[in-house]
This record gives C-alpha cells, sequence and structure tokens, in this order.
C-alpha cells in the first residue's frame, strides 16, 4: 500500500500537463485527492501503530547491492506521515485559489504532487539507500519549485544556493549511511536500531549523517540557504521550508538518536549549533521587514530548537521534541499560508506598508492570533505544552545531567540560551502579527481588493483550529507519543503534555520567556539601535558566495589550461598519455616474449611496399597522390588479410578500398591539387618525433600483449557454436549475424547515421537529391541500357567504358546476390555483397552520369536504408514470439516434391536440392540493404549532388597553381 | 604465444604515418592519416589472432589449423566503418571548401572566449554573484 501511494502520487503528477489543461486551477483539488487518501489510510492503520506496531513492505531490488525497496511505518514515520500527506493535501487545496489570478498553472501542480510522494517515501522508508534517494528526490523538486519563476534572478540564485548547500551535506550523509549500514551488516533502518554497530565506525557515520541532517533542517552554518528560497510561492514555503522538507533531517536525527546520541562529539555538536541556529534566527527574525522573512528566520530559530531536543537523546527531551515537531508544522504552516492571503488582498507583504488588516480581514487576523499564540509558546495551544515538555526535558539536564553527563555550567548556559531564544520568539510572533495586522501610527490604512474565499481561507483557519484543540489533548497525545520517547535509553520520563504544568524550573522559564520577548517587543525601536552597534559578523553566506566565486574563477582557469581550442593538441595530448603510459609500463617488463619474423615471406615483401607507400603518403604534398598511395596501403592489407587466412576479411578489404578511392576521387575533382602548407614548420619535427613514438609504441605493444595472453582464446568453442546454433559453416559470417549481431547491428545503424549524414552536407534541405525518371529525359531512341549517357556531352562519354558496364553490371549484381546467399558457408556475406552491389551502381553513374544512377536505382536512397534497418530489427525480434532469445537463428529445411533432383537414365541431378534456410540469413539481407543505400547514398550525394552544384556554381573551384579554392558562388 | 615481428613493425609505420597527419590542420590529410592508422590498427588484430592459418571454415580447414574467426568479424565491421567514417568527414572537406575557400581545422571560437576571461581574471559567463544580506532587503527574495 505504502508504495502504491508513492508511485500513485508521482503518476498524477506525470498527469499534471493533462489535468491542467482539462480543469484549470481545479487541477490542484484533483492532486489533493491523492495525499487525502494517503491522509485517510494513515488514519485507518492507527489501531495497528499505536499497539506498537508497523506496517512492514518489502520488495526485492536490486539484490546483488542489498537494495531493496523496503519500507516500515512506525509510530514516528506515522507522526511524519500524517504531518506530510495531511499539510499536504490542505495546501494543495489553498493553491487552487493561490494561483487563480494566474493562467493555469501545470508546474506546481505536477511538482507539489511529486513533492508529496517522495517526502511520503522519504520518512517512511526502511532501506537506508532507498531513503537516500528520496532525501535527494526531495532536494531536487524543491530545487524545480524554488525556480518557479526562472527568468528572475532572485529565484535561479535561490534555487542553485539551496540545491548545492543540501546536496552537498546529502553527499557527506551517504557516505555516513553507507559507513553505517556496512558496519551493521545490513541497510534496513530497523533492523540496525535493533542491533547498532559500535565503534569508530558507527562515531564517523553518525557525525556524517550530521552534517547531511543539519544541512537539510538549515542550521547553523548551513542556514542561510532558507531564507533565500522564499523565492519561492507562498504555499511551497509553507509545505517544503516550514511543515515538510526541512523536517527531514529533524526526522532522520529523531529516529536515529536512540543509537547515536551517546557517540562522542553528537550531543555537544548538537547542542553547540541548535542553541546557535535558535538564537540567530530569532535574533535576525526581529529586523525582518518581509513577513515571510520574518517567518523564515522563524523557522530557522524553531529548526535549530527541534534539533536540540530530539538530538539530545533523552526521554523528557524526545517528547516534547516530537510534540514540538507537530505543533511548529501545524502552526507555521498556517501563518505562511496567512502570509499569502494578506500578500493576495493587500498586495504586498513588507509590515512596514500594511496597517489595519485586522478589521478588514478578521478570520485571517483571528487564525494568525491563535497560530501566533502556538508560535510564541502561549496557553492554552499545543505550542504551549510541547514547549513546556520540551523545556523540562532541557531542564533535567541542568538539574542532574539526566543521563547525559553533561557538566552543570553548559547546560545552564544551553538553558539560558534557549530561554533567551523562547523570549526572541514570542517578540517576533508579536512583531509579525502587529505587523501584518495592526494599525500603525503614520501608515495609510491598506485598502484591499475584495475578501478571501471561503476556500482560500479553509486550510489556514483548520489548521490553527488543529493546534488549538491539541493543546487541549494533552493526556491522549502524551500515551501516543510516549512509545517513541521510551525508545530512547537516556534519561527520566517526562511529565507529559499538559495544560497544566507541574510548578518548577519549566513553567519558570516559560514565564521568563514570555516576560521577556513582551519587553524586547515593546522596547523594539531600542532594540533594533543596538543591533545597528554590534559588528559585522562574517557570515556563513558570505563565505559560500566567496567559494562559489572562487569555483568558477578555478574552473575558468582550469578550461583555459586544458581546452585550447586547437584539435591538433587535444589529439598530441592524448597520445602522450597513451604513449606514456604504455612505456611506463613497459619498464617494468622483465621478459620480453619471443617473436618470429613472418608466416610467409609474401608479408614481408607486402609489408615493405605498404610502409615504403606510407611513408610517401605522408610526405606528399599533392592530393591524388596521397589518396593513390593510400590505395596502395589498402590492397596491401588485404593481401596480408589473405595470406593470415580470413578470405572474408581480403574480400571486404579490397570492395571497400576500391569504394574509397572513387569517393574521394569524386570529391577531389573540386578541391585543389595540393595540400594547404602549415605556416608553422618548427612543428613539424615536433610531430615527427610524436609520431614515431606512436608508433614504436604500438609495433613493441603489439609483440608484448600477444606474448602475455595466457588463456585460451575466446574463439575456441566457436567452431563447433558456429554449426549447431548458427546453422552455418563460415565462422566469422555466424559471429557477424549470430554471436555477435548487436554489435553488426549497431554498425548498420552507424552506417545509416554516416550516409544520412553525407546527404545533409550536400544537399542541405532534404534527405535527397530529386530522382528523375527516364520520362524527364528527351523523346528518342532511349531503348537499351545505359540511355543517360546520350544526355553527357560527347567528350564526356567513353566507348569503351560503357561497353564494359554493359558487361559487368549484371554479372555483378548475380555475383552480390550469390554473395550474401552463400555468405553463411562460403567467404562472402551481406557486407561483400552489398559492397558488390554499390560498386556495380557506382560503375554506372561513372559511365552514364547521375541520370543513369536514378535510372538503375529509381529509389530514394533513404528508403533502402530504412527498410535494411527494419528488416534487421524483425529478424532480431521475430524469435521473441515462438518463445526463443532476441538474435536467436532458426533453420527450415526446404524440399520442394518432385524438384529435389532430376533423375535421368544416365545418372541423378540435383535441381533445386535440399534447400537449407537459416534465418539469419534475413539479417544478412538487412545489412546488404542497408550497404547498398549507404553507397547509392555517397553515389547520388558526392557524385549527382556535387554535378549539381558545378552547374549550379555551388561548388567550389580550385585556384591554378593555389592550395585554395573559389568558395561556392552563394557562399562566398 | 610469438608475434609475428613483420606484421607489428607495418601496423606500427602505417600508425605512425597516421598520427603525423592527424596532427595536421587541413582536413583532408587528417582524413587521409585517419583512414591509413585505421589500416594499421586493422593489423593489430591480426597480429592478436596468432599465426597464420587457413580459412576459418568448417569442412575448409581442419579445426586446429584455422585462424582465429573472432577477431576476423571485429575487423570486418571496423573496415566498413572506416569507409562511411571517410565519406563523412570526407564531405565536411568539401563542404568547408564550399563555404571557405578551404578545409583547414579552425580553432574553436568559444574557448577562444574563455581564453580571454581567464586573461582577464573575470568569472564565466553563466557566473551569477549570490549575495544574502540580513538587513531585511534580503537579495534573494527580491
Amino acid at each position: 500500500m505504502l508504495i502504491g501511494l508513492v508511485v500513485a502520487h508521482l503518476l498524477i503528477a506525470l498527469a499534471a500537463p493533462l489535468l491542467t489543461r482539462w480543469l484549470g486551477q481545479r487541477a490542484f483539488l484533483v492532486a489533493a485527492a491523492f495525499p487525502a487518501v494517503a491522509f485517510g489510510w494513515l488514519v485507518t492503520v492507527a489501531p495497528v501503530v499505536l499497539a506498537g506496531g508497523a506496517i512492514v513492505q518489502h520488495y526485492e531490488w536490486i539484490a546483488g547491492l542489498n537494495v531493496a525497496l523496503s519500507f516500515h511505518l512506525g509510530l514516528l514515520q506515522w507522526v511524519l506521515s500524517l504531518i506530510v500527506t495531511g499539510i499536504g493535501t490542505l495546501v494543495l487545496v489553498y493553491c487552487r485559489w493561490y494561483f487563480a489570478d494566474d493562467p493555469p498553472q501545470t508546474r506546481p501542480v505536477g511538482l507539489l504532487t511529486a513533492f508529496a510522494g517522495v517526502m511520503l517515501g522519504l520518512v517512511t522508508a526502511d532501506d537506508l539507500i532507498i531513503l537516500y534517494v528520496f532525501w535527494e528526490l526531495t532536494t531536487v523538486f524543491s530545487y524545480l519549485l524554488i525556480a518557479h519563476d526562472p527568468t528572475r534572478r532572485a529565484n535561479r540564485a535561490a534555487a542553485l544556493t539551496a540545491l548545492i548547500v543540501t546536496t552537498t551535506g546529502g553527499l557527506a550523509m551517504l557516505v555516513g549511511l553507507l559507513t553505517l549500514g556496512n558496519a551493521a551488516g545490513t541497510y534496513s533502518l530497523h533492523a540496525i536500531l535493533a542491533d547498532p554497530p559500535e565503534g569508530t565506525a558507527l562515531t564517523v557515520s553518525a557525525l556524517l549523517i550530521l552534517v547531511g541532517a543539519l544541512s537539510k533542517s538549515a542550521l547553523v552554518p548551513f542556514h542561510f540557504w532558507l531564507p533565500g528560497a522564499m523565492a519561492a510561492p507562498t504555499p511551497v514555503s509553507a509545505y517544503l521550508h516550514a511543515a515538510a522538507m526541512v523536517k527531514a533531517g529533524v526526522y532522520l536525527v529523531a529516529v536515529l538518536a536512540p543509537i547515536l546520541a551517546h557517540v562522542p562529539g553528537w550531543r555537544p555538536a548538537v547542542w553547540t549549533l541548535g542553541a546557535l541556529t535558535l538564537f540567530l534566527g530569532g535574533w535576525r527574525a526581529l529586523r525582518q521587514d518581509d513577513l515571510k522573512l520574518l517567518l523564515a528566520y522563524g523557522t530557522v530559530s524553531q529548526l535549530g530548537f527541534l534539533m536540540l531536543l530530539l538530538g539530545t537523546g533523552t526521554q523528557a527531551a524526545a517528547l516534547g521534541g516530537l510534540a514540538m515537531v507537530i505543533a511548529h508544522a501545524l502552526f507555521k504552516a498556517t501563518l505562511f499560508l496567512v502570509v499569502g492571503i494578506v500578500d493576495h488582498s493587500a498586495g504586498t507583504r513588507q509590515l512596514s506598508k500594511l496597517s489595519g488588516l485586522a478589521r478588514k480581514l478578521p478570520i485571517t487576523a483571528t487564525v494568525a492570533a491563535v497560530a501566533g499564540a502556538a508560535m510564541a509558546g502561549l496557553p492554552p495551544t499545543l505550542g504551549f505544552t510541547a514547549k513546556e515538555a520540551g523545556l523540562e526535558g532541557l531542564t533535567n539536564l541542568a538539574l542532574g545531567g539526566d543521563g547525559t553527563g553533561i557538566a552543570p555550567l553548559p547546560a545552564w548556559m544551553l538553558v539560558a540560551t534557549v530561554v533567551l531564544g523562547s523570549a526572541l520568539t514570542v517578540a517576533y510572533t508579536l512583531r509579525f502579527w502587529w505587523g501584518a495586522f495592526g494599525t500603525k501610527p503614520g501608515v495609510e490604512p491598506t485598502e484591499i481588493g475584495h475578501p478571501p474565499s471561503i476556500g482560500f481561507v479553509a486550510a489556514p483557519v483548520l489548521l490553527g483550529f488543529t493546534v488549538l484543540v491539541a493543546g487541549f489533548l494533552g493526556g491522549p497525545l502524551t500515551s501516543v507519543l510516549e512509545p517513541y520517547a521510551a525508545t530512547l535509553p537516556a534519561g527520566e520520563h517526562g511529565h507529559g503534555l499538559s495544560l497544566l504544568p507541574a510548578w518548577g524550573a519549566p513553567l519558570l522559564a516559560s514565564l521568563i520567556a514570555i516576560a521577556g520577548g513582551v519587553v524586547l517587543f515593546w522596547q523594539r525601536e531600542r532594540i533594533a539601535a543596538v543591533q545597528q552597534t554590534f559588528p559585522p559578523v562574517p557570515a556563513a553566506a558570505d563565505f559560500y558566495s566567496a567559494t562559489m566565486l572562487r569555483l568558477d574563477r578555478l574552473a575558468v582557469e582550469v578550461t583555459d589550461r586544458t581546452q585550447r581550442g586547437s584539435l591538433a593538441s587535444y589529439v598530441e595530448t592524448i597520445l602522450l598519455v597513451v604513449i606514456g603510459s604504455i612505456f611506463i609500463g613497459m619498464t617494468m617488463v622483465t621478459d620480453w616474449p619471443a617473436f618470429y619474423l613472418a608466416d610467409h615471406w609474401g608479408q614481408v615483401a607486402i609489408g615493405g611496399l605498404m610502409v615504403v607507400a606510407a611513408f610517401l603518403v605522408a610526405t606528399s604534398r599533392g592530393r591524388l597522390r596521397a589518396v593513390l598511395l593510400l590505395g596502395v596501403t589498402g590492397y596491401g592489407t588485404a593481401l596480408l588479410f589473405l595470406l593470415h587466412g580470413a578470405p572474408d576479411l581480403a574480400l571486404t578489404q579490397v570492395l571497400v578500398e576500391t569504394i574509397t578511392l572513387l569517393v574521394f576521387l569524386l570529391v577531389l575533382r573540386k578541391l585543389p591539387k595540393y595540400f594547404t602548407e602549415r605556416p608553422l614548420q618548427t612543428a613539424r619535427w615536433w610531430r615527427v618525433v610524436l609520431s614515431g613514438a606512436t608508433g614504436l609504441a604500438v609495433t613493441l605493444l603489439a609483440i608484448l600483449a600477444l606474448g602475455s595472453r595466457v588463456d585460451i582464446p575466446v574463439s575456441d568453442g566457436f567452431c563447433e557454436a558456429a554449426y549447431h546454433y548458427g546453422y552455418g559453416s563460415n565462422i566469422v559470417n555466424v559471429v557477424l549475424v549470430d554471436t555477435r549481431a548487436w554489435d553488426t547491428f549497431g554498425e548498420i545503424a552507424v552506417l545509416s547515421i554516416a550516409a544520412t549524414g553525407v546527404a545533409s552536407l550536400i544537399f542541405l534541405r532534404g534527405r535527397t537529391g530529386r530522382i528523375s525518371r527516364p520520362m524527364t529525359l528527351p523523346e528518342g531512341k532511349l531503348e537499351g541500357w545505359l540511355r543517360a549517357s546520350r544526355m553527357l556531352p560527347r567528350h564526356a562519354r567513353s566507348l569503351i567504358f560503357e561497353v564494359v558496364t554493359r558487361l559487368l553490371f549484371g554479372v555483378m549484381i548475380v555475383v552480390s546476390v550469390y554473395l550474401l546467399l552463400a555468405g553463411h558457408n562460403l567467404p562472402g556475406g551481406g557486407f561483400a555483397g552489398g559492397l558488390v552491389a554499390g560498386t556495380a551502381l557506382l560503375i554506372r553513374y561513372l559511365a552514364a552520369g547521375g541520370l543513369e544512377l536514378d535510372e538503375a536505382m529509381p529509389v530514394p536512397a533513404g528508403a533502402i536504408l530504412g527498410s535494411g534497418l527494419a528488416i534487421s530489427v524483425l529478424t532480431a525480434v521475430t524469435p521473441v514470439f515462438f518463445g526463443g532469445t532476441v538474435f536467436q537463428s532458426f533453420d527450415v529445411h526446404l524440399m520442394v516434391p518432385g524438384w529435389e533432383s532430376l533423375t535421368l537414365p544416365w545418372g541423378t541431378w540435383t535441381l533445386l536440392g535440399d534447400i537449407h534456410l537459416v534465418s539469419s540469413t534475413a539479417f544478412d539481407l538487412g545489412v546488404y540493404l542497408v550497404v547498398v543505400g549507404m553507397i547509392l547514398d555517397l553515389g547520388r550525394s558526392l557524385g549527382a549532388g556535387i554535378d549539381a552544384h558545378e552547374r549550379e556554381e555551388l561548388a567550389p573551384a580550385p585556384e591554378p597553381e593555389s592550395t585554395r579554392a573559389a568558395p561556392g558562388v552563394r557562399w562566398s | 604465444m610469438p608475434a609475428n615481428l613483420t606484421l607489428a613493425i607495418v601496423a606500427g609505420c602505417l600508425v605512425a604515418a597516421g598520427v603525423y597527419l592527424i596532427t595536421e590542420r587541413s582536413l583532408s590529410r587528417i582524413l587521409v592519416g585517419v583512414v591509413l592508422a585505421s589500416n594499421g590498427i586493422n593489423l593489430l588484430f591480426l597480429i592478436a589472432s596468432g599465426p597464420a592459418g587457413g580459412p576459418p571454415i568448417i569442412g575448409y580447414t581442419e579445426k586446429s589449423q584455422m585462424s582465429d574467426p573472432l577477431p576476423q568479424a571485429m575487423v570486418l565491421t571496423a573496415i566498413v566503418i572506416t569507409l562511411s567514417v571517410a565519406a563523412f568527414v570526407l564531405t565536411m572537406a568539401y563542404r568547408s571548401f564550399q563555404i571557405n575557400g578551404h578545409d583547414e581545422v579552425q580553432d574553436d571560437v568559444e574557448d577562444a572566449r574563455i581564453r580571454a576571461l581567464a586573461q582577464a581574471d573575470s568569472t564565466s559567463e553563466s557566473y551569477e554573484e549570490i549575495r544574502f544580506s540580513d538587513t531585511g532587503e534580503d537579495v534573494v527574495s527580491e
């Protein structure tokens, strides 16, 4: 059920665009139904949880890493889930009116609902890794929600700050969680709580987790992101930055306090930072002019108080802390929603401009007064009872340590700081109410447009009512929350939540705080003057800004050093690293492996020729010369393949080399005769050294790598497997179409992309040029082959070439089909067949021009590429429907009755014979078509396309005796 | 397993010549270098597959006499890919001539801008200063 609820939230978030289109603002109400259902479900499971039980759900997820989708809903989780879902529902309902004046907004609907879902997941997750995932998801949604209006600088900056600060803490926490899970041998939270590890690992993980919790809950020194986050819309602030998300850190501390509170350093850190935050937040809240910022600093202050109570790890403090979590969620959400109403009604939230609103917004003012009373800790609200219980926990520390071993002086200092912080709370609460609703002398009474509608005020009224009623329910609430407090090992049982507190230190502290707060508010102008005289303190926010600035400067400098923008320097750097590591590695080799000169004298002869050709290529200045010599190395490679026992490779290499040569020649006709001279001749010797070292590294590595082989080759079993599972005798082909068919599939995809790229670079606006059919040719004697050659100028035609083409074309097509079909058992296959067919097409182009190419293949190349890919995909997936796996091969023996053979008196003649069809031949057909399509594309683009450019004067015109060309007319 | 020295030297020379051309500025020369180096690398596969043997075709060669088929299949795809890459880069060179009248690979303009920023000791263009003041006029919640 829990997972279902989380997923339901996320699904409705995905549907948000549709919902807002159909329903406009009312989409918020539909979205609100989901947290409402979750809330209802939580209420129904109350008997189980209150009886001390738990709702547990567990699904295996990544078993190898011990990560499971497990959820555990105990008492603490139940309380927080009620807060998350309850306030989530009300905030979404409130949003329907808050955003009513704007155009329908998809963003907040989807993001708020998704946030509610992941927050529910966060407080119920049992697996630490899953908990972390939800933790960071809340950060991401918070980032997106703060960046509500990305065009405003304030939103961007605040969102980024919140993201960076909380994820930095989150990373520390991740390390802590991993350490904890590793030490405990399990990542299940309740298993760790039941049987915690001990020792240094626990200390380290505790402190790291604390860093994460402090950053998420905006404690000093991470507090500054929270006031910034007020750039978000007010309902978002109410939900994320007051009630729910910032409670995540508090929740984590609360759930781990039973096992972590005694760890060295934990309590001092929690007390110091909590008290400091409590004071600092209150102190700064006192001088805010913006109501929302005032509340934000108040939240910072209260979060410090919560962390202080729950991190202490004594029973009385824990009870007060948990009650305070509930109270704070209720009253702070109420007050934020009130600010939203004031903002909407008056058009401002600056308290210096507001006056006399109490009479104009009586209901809102009353609700604010009730919630404010709770914030200030006044009876008869839950704020009072919770704070009393919390103060009891702290005064217990001062009156004997309460099992924590704290010395009296720091304990009293702690109590004094908390009393001072509470006084500040009372003061800023008064400032808030007076600022929002009071009548100020000298300020014009604020005009409001129209009174807020009932739906708008419903949510704050309901929340305010709850915090008031809960004050009277001290007894039942105590019995509900007591089982959590009982899990803490240290400390005495507390007095409980009650409107009738015992006479003693806690009540005295409360009275001092209230009286002090009233005085602080009464003397506010004098206090403000005093605040002015304090020396400026270096703030954490400044440190953050300075760090970000330095980080950015460092990034600029590093980018400048490493990213020079010159392709050659990148290649050189990469090569230097490669060569360097190879040579360093080779210095450690003690036994150099043996080698032999050659398998065959032919290798030496061919190799020598290739080396000479390669040297000449590198030094040649002429383009044509370089390309022809390149061909020599290519054909030489083919011969070496053949001598090594690789006929398939030799065949393919010869065909590819031929086509490469043709393609080069097609383009070279429009390029200058000579390569450009580099202006920097001095770099030449450096390049000679670098390339020589690379070549040497390659040679030595080849010898060394082969010498280091110890295992038998992977391909050892291929021989049998090829025949049994691939049904073919040509192992190389079986590897291509069956064993490593995925690889081949990727490759034909690359071919299609490259061909499309070539066509796009030539035709720019379309996939291909226009295909001309014979009807566009002039009337006359156009029968027979190579009809389009008659369109060529007389000097461009070659009779011999045309005759040879006529002879060759048909033969080549037959050969290509033969290679395709025979390839499974003999040298050949889709690649070789496709290359032969493609060459035949290129020859027709060369003999008779672009029109002839259209004649020969009157379909777009894209269609051939596409059908080839489609056939390959179909062959790949078809076996799945027959219970096989992707790319599994099947074979069929086809016997046509009466046609297998022909029996004549002088012997039996095989006719069709036993036709052995293998399904992977269809895959090879796909390969064949892709290769044909690619070469057709090359012919159409680099042949006919460049011809067309030439006619339209778009082609570059090489200048005689120059290394440059005049650009095409349109481009110059 | 002992290695074939001739093939190793040929592969090394092809790669060396290829690298020399790849560090050029002219795109068509770089392309020639890439194709040259590809041939060399394909030979490396041949060396890695062990000594020469018969074609790996069942029924044609005894299993013990066969050359290793797996590297051959890998090289076969590499050969065809080289063709398509060569065609694409060549078209880029053509296009470069068509527009600029040369095919020299220029230095990246964006990187030049970053260099200017670094020399001026300034921040990146996407940097936004984040200032928080706690005097009530919080910059971030403007």
